[in-house]
Formats: C-alpha cells, sequence, structure tokens
C-alpha cells in the first residue's frame, strides 16, 4: 500500500523506508520557530533542564510578532528575554522590530521553508507551511524548548483527510471562503488529529497566498497540519525567494501514491461556494455573507497570518478604491511583513486603503489576539480576516468577532454591516 | 498517582483563549497566570477551585492557540487532572509534556456535573464518581507518551536523548 505526501515526508524525517498513520516517530527538524509569547516559556523551561547548546542556530527562528512593538512593559521584558537569548545562542533568525513581521507570512516569504521539510512552530497557526508541500505544525513551548536543543521532535503520523474541491469558485470567493466553508461542513475538531490534504481543480487554480491562507486554518478544524501538493505555482513562489536561501537551494518534493490510504475523502462542489462568514463565536459557525446584512459592525480588520498578504490587501483595496470606510466603523489593517509593506507602497495599494480612512498598523499579530492595536469594547462587534472567533478572543468576553475573507470585510467597512462586494457595487477588474 | 477532587463541567469546545486570555499572556509567571485561569468562560473559577479539584469537559478540550500557558495556568490554580472527551492535540501534547495529568473518558465527561466528588486513578485508568457511584474506565496513553510521562516530561526524556550535550 502506498503513501500520502505526509506519510512520506514524515519518513524521510525520521530515517525511516516508510511510516504509517498511528506510528510515533521521532522527526528531524528542518525549522522550529516561536514568538514573543511562546519563546520566553520555552527559554525558561531550556533553561530549567540544564541544556547549555541549540542544535543548529541557523534552524531556530525567534519572531516576536504578537505584542511589538512592546505594548506594555510585561510584554517589554518578553521581549527582551527572547532578544537576550537570541543574542547568546547567535539565532541569525531573530527578527527585530522594523525587519520583523508576522511570522507564517515572513518565514515562507524570507525562503526559509522548502517542500519536504518537517516544521514546528510554538504557534498553532504554524500548519500554513503546508502551502510549499512541507509538513508543519503548531506545538507547545516545551516542544518547541525541546527542538532547540535534540534537533528532533517527537510526532504521531497523522491520518490524512483528503477534500477535493471541484469547479471553480466565484468571482468574489476566495481560498478563505472555501475553508470557513469547510470548516463549516466537518466542525472545529473535524479534522482532530489529521492532516488536511488540499485537492482538486479549484485548488490546482489558487494563488499561493490563497493557498496559504487554507493551510492557515487547518488548525480551526483540529487538524494537525494542512497541505498542498506541488505545482508550477510552488515552483514560481519558491524561485522568487532571496538567493541562496532555503526554498532556492533545499527541499524535496513529495507526491502522495494514488493507493495511499486516507482516513476519508471530502467532495466540495468550490463552485457552490457562496462568500463564507463564521458568526461568532466558532469558525465552524459559518452563513452565506449575502444573509448577514443586518448585522451592524463597529471595526473591520484585514491581514494577519491569515490574510496579511500583499494579495489579500490588494483585494480589500479593489473593492475600497473610490469608496469610503463607514463613518462609524474603523477599519485597521494589519500587513504580514515589512515587504508587504513596500509592495502595497510601491503598486497603489496602501494609498488607496489609507484614502478610504483605514489605518495602516506594523505588521503584529495585536489585534487578532485582542493583545493590542485594535481591542473591541463590550457590545462591538467586528468583522476581521483573522482566524478565531472565541468568546474574548478580540477583547471584551461581550464582543463579537465575525470571520471572513479580505473581500467581505472590505465591503463590510464600506456598509458599515456585513455586506458582500456586490452590495457596495464593487466591480471585479483584473483582480485575482 | 490517584486524584480525588470536587468537579468543575464544562462543555465541549473549550478553546485556551478563555483558558487563559491573551491579555495576560504578557508573561509567564505561573502564579500570574493562575490568578486568570478560566476567566472569559468562568469569572468565578479562581475563587472556588480547591487544591486538588478536576476539570471535566466535554470534546475538543484545549483547542485554538498553542499557549502553553493555559495547562500552566490550570495547573497552578490547583487543578490536579483534566478529564474529557477528547483533547485539541495541541493542549495534548502540551499536558504531556509538562506534566498535567490528563484522561480521555468520554462516559465520565458525560455523567460528571460540577460539585460532584471524582477519583481518577492514573495508573489502573479507572474514573469513579463517588457522587453518583459510578465507575469507569479511561482510554490508555500509547506506550511512548507513557514513558514521557512516567519520565516526568518531555525535557527529562530530551536530556537522555542529547546526553552530555545536553550539560
Amino acid at each position: 500500500m502506498g503513501s500520502t505526501i505526509t506519510e512520506k515526508i514524515l519518513a524521510r524525517a525520521a530515517g525511516r523506508e516508510q511510516v504509517r498513520a498511528g506510528d510515533i516517530v521521532e522527526a528531524r527538524v528542518d525549522l522550529a520557530l516561536a514568538n514573543d509569547i511562546t519563546a520566553p516559556l520555552g527559554i525558561a523551561e531550556f533553561e530549567r533542564a540544564g541544556f547549555t547548546e541549540v542544535f543548529d542556530p541557523a534552524r531556530i527562528a525567534l519572531v516576536p510578532d504578537h505584542f511589538t512593538p512592546n505594548k506594555d512593559i510585561k510584554a517589554a521584558t518578553q521581549a527582551k528575554k527572547v532578544r537576550e537569548f537570541a543574542w547568546k545562542y547567535g539565532i541569525v533568525n531573530y527578527f527585530e522590530v522594523g525587519r520583523v513581521g508576522i511570522e507564517h507570512v515572513l518565514l515562507p516569504d524570507a525562503g526559509m521553508v522548502a517542500p519536504g521539510d518537517v516544521v514546528i512552530g510554538a504557534d498553532s497557526h504554524t500548519c500554513t507551511y503546508g502551502a510549499v508541500a512541507a509538513f508543519s505544525t503548531g506545538v507547545g513551548s516545551t516542544d518547541f524548548a525541546a527542538a532547540m536543543a535534540w534537533g528532533h521532535v517527537w510526532l504521531r503520523v497523522p491520518e490524512t483527510i483528503k477534500l477535493v474541491y471541484s469547479g471553480v469558485p466565484s468571482p468574489w470567493v476566495t481560498g478563505k471562503d472555501l475553508m470557513l466553508h469547510t470548516i463549516g461542513l466537518i466542525g472545529v475538531d473535524g479534522a482532530l488529529y489529521q492532516a488536511m490534504e488540499f485537492n482538486g481543480e479549484a485548488i490546482d487554480g489558487l494563488s499561493m497566498e490563497e493557498r496559504f491562507t487554507m493551510c492557515n486554518m487547518a488548525i480551526e478544524a483540529g487538524g494537525k497540519s494542512g497541505i498542498v501538493g506541488y505545482d508550477e505555482k510552488t515552483a514560481r513562489y519558491l524561485e522568487s525567494r532571496p538567493d541562496g536561501s532555503r526554498a532556492r537551494t533545499a527541499g524535496q518534493v513529495f507526491v502522495g501514491d494514488p493507493d495511499a490510504e486516507y482516513a476519508r475523502v471530502l467532495e466540495i462542489d468550490a463552485a457552490a461556494v457562496q462568500p463564507t462568514v463564521s458568526k461568532p463565536h466558532l469558525p465552524s459557525n459559518t452563513a452565506a455573507a449575502a444573509d448577514l446584512a443586518g448585522i451592524a459592525i463597529d471595526q473591520v480588520v484585514i491581514g494577519s497570518c491569515t490574510n496579511g498578504r500583499l494579495h489579500d490587501l490588494r483585494q480589500a483595496a479593489g473593492v475600497l478604491e473610490g469608496k469610503k470606510v463607514h463613518p462609524q466603523v474603523r477599519c485597521i489593517i494589519l500587513p504580514g511583513t515589512q515587504d508587504v509593506c513596500l509592495a502595497a507602497i510601491a503598486d497603489g495599494t496602501m494609498q488607496t486603503l489609507i484614502e478610504a480612512g483605514c489605518a495602516f498598523s506594523t505588521p503584529t499579530c495585536g489585534a487578532c489576539l485582542g493583545g493590542h492595536m485594535g481591542v473591541l469594547a463590550e457590545g462591538e462587534r467586528a468583522v476581521a480576516t483573522t482566524n478565531r472567533n472565541f468568546v474574548g478572543r478580540m477583547g471584551h468576553t461581550g464582543a463579537e468577532v465575525y470571520l471572513a475573507s479580505p473581500y467581505v470585510a472590505a465591503a463590510s467597512a464600506v456598509a458599515g454591516h456585513i455586506a458582500t462586494p456586490e452590495q457596495v457595487g464593487a466591480t471585479k477588474e483584473g483582480l485575482r | 498517582m490517584i486524584f480525588e477532587g470536587t468537579v468543575h463541567k464544562y462543555g465541549r469546545d473549550v478553546d485556551t483563549d478563555v483558558i487563559i486570555p491573551a491579555r495576560y499572556l504578557n508573561t509567564n509567571d505561573p502564579d500570574e497566570l493562575a490568578k486568570h485561569a478560566m476567566e472569559d468562560i468562568d469569572a468565578g473559577f479562581v475563587d472556588r477551585v480547591r487544591p486538588g479539584d478536576i476539570i471535566v469537559a466535554a470534546e475538543n478540550f484545549g483547542c485554538g492557540s498553542s499557549r502553553e500557558h493555559a495547562p500552566v495556568a490550570i495547573r497552578r490554580a490547583g487543578v490536579s487532572c483534566v478529564v474529557a472527551a477528547s483533547f485539541a492535540r495541541i493542549f495534548y501534547r502540551n499536558a504531556i509534556n509538562t506534566g498535567l495529568p490528563i484522561v480521555v473518558c468520554p462516559e465520565a465527561a458525560a455523567t460528571a456535573e460540577s460539585g460532584d466528588r471524582l477519583r481518577v486513578d492514573l495508573e489502573d485508568g479507572a474514573v469513579e464518581n463517588l457522587t453518583r457511584g459510578e465507575i469507569y474506565r479511561a482510554e490508555a496513553f500509547p506506550p511512548f507518551m507513557q514513558e514521557l510521562i512516567d519520565r516526568g516530561g518531555l525535557l527529562e526524556y530530551v536530556r537522555s536523548r542529547v546526553g552530555a550535550r545536553g550539560g
């Protein structure tokens, strides 16, 4: 019997001929990462255990992106611990404010992930990098500490749920909508402990950015990882990474066998998916955006590790161009990286968004997790292109978050209530 | 190891944002975190919880963020053990890696109510609801995970693997 792409990646990392779902393996780690929230706890555990060396300083990334620029004294203290650890151990992939970006946009864009890699990150959205045909998964701080010392991670080889998206999505339907729709179908633990393998004509047609978005949200269905097979788009994305980077020089392309065993195969008609919104307080609580026009909003957040790439900001700008953010709405842009900001300046996207009345943030996770840069008060309601809408996620427990695509978020910012781009008169000229 | 305590019962999909809200993640001091354990799902929890108490929940306990602060917070708040119908995978890892006892037992999770007295025997997997006079059998851990637990967590295991280099 054959293997899935995930089984092949993990077999190689474990130094074994073949592995099967359910096996527990010790896999070599190609990249281990943590942020300013999870690294301090990992560093404390690393030091408490008495370790004095890291396995490979070049294969560790420390990305202070959550509460930076430091939101308060405690956060500054945590960020300082990360910085000092990076200096002490020669962690070259430490990203200071001014160079830092949101980790799951920054690291693949910096060329730090190659196909066939095993990546673990002390952040649940580490599953994002499956878009470049790597295995990547979120872990805790102690796992990160262990990987820094050991260069390995223990993993239970996941079963794979194969999701096949047929047809061509409607013009305003993005990878985000496909993913919210999927989570709505299978539930927030519908892929628990499993790898979500995204296949089909609609996935072939998606941009790399939207594939990143889909893999990013595998965790919201309980998944261990998300993955898209390598194709021409993957190749072009990797070729355009920085010279000498891992994406350009390393990597091994794996392809799943036709007779691989899947826990489940789910076929989804992508052509029938509408612009989709997840209502409070679970990502699985989905509805068509068009059916929620009565829901007035106070804030819109566009960006994050889920939708903070240039492509996403351009989609938002395409809707907001020549329009104004509703007088009673704050629209906050959380770009993924400094390079995203530069590109958004160069192509006019930033100007369009600012002229429409959006606030443009430095790259930070801030508002997504109710940390800073856009916290909600009691009774307030937001539409966000982020990934979670749990109780209290963006601030007060009496606030509400609706998850959506950049198109729907931008349209809602204009309308002052949940809206589709068509409802605010947007037209699709050369977008996507 | 045997734990006996009063049940604090929750439903399904208890996420780590409600176990320890992100606004408190500007520290990793367990005492600070413990002050806010379960705050966004049960604001009175830290006042009611007594050392040794047991959290019981339905499916997918600990979903969402990877924050290890979640098991740290509830453990330091006094919780001896978490019994659930199922756990989200990162929380499950974090609990095993850090030594928070967790038990997968859908039957116990279905019947227990807040205020019940529960006795959990990690050795033989027996979960006894003393209030209801019922006894259930929890799922055993796979051997590798049991080894991690027996060794006192992941870092002890890794120390034995990296040997002298780990100091």
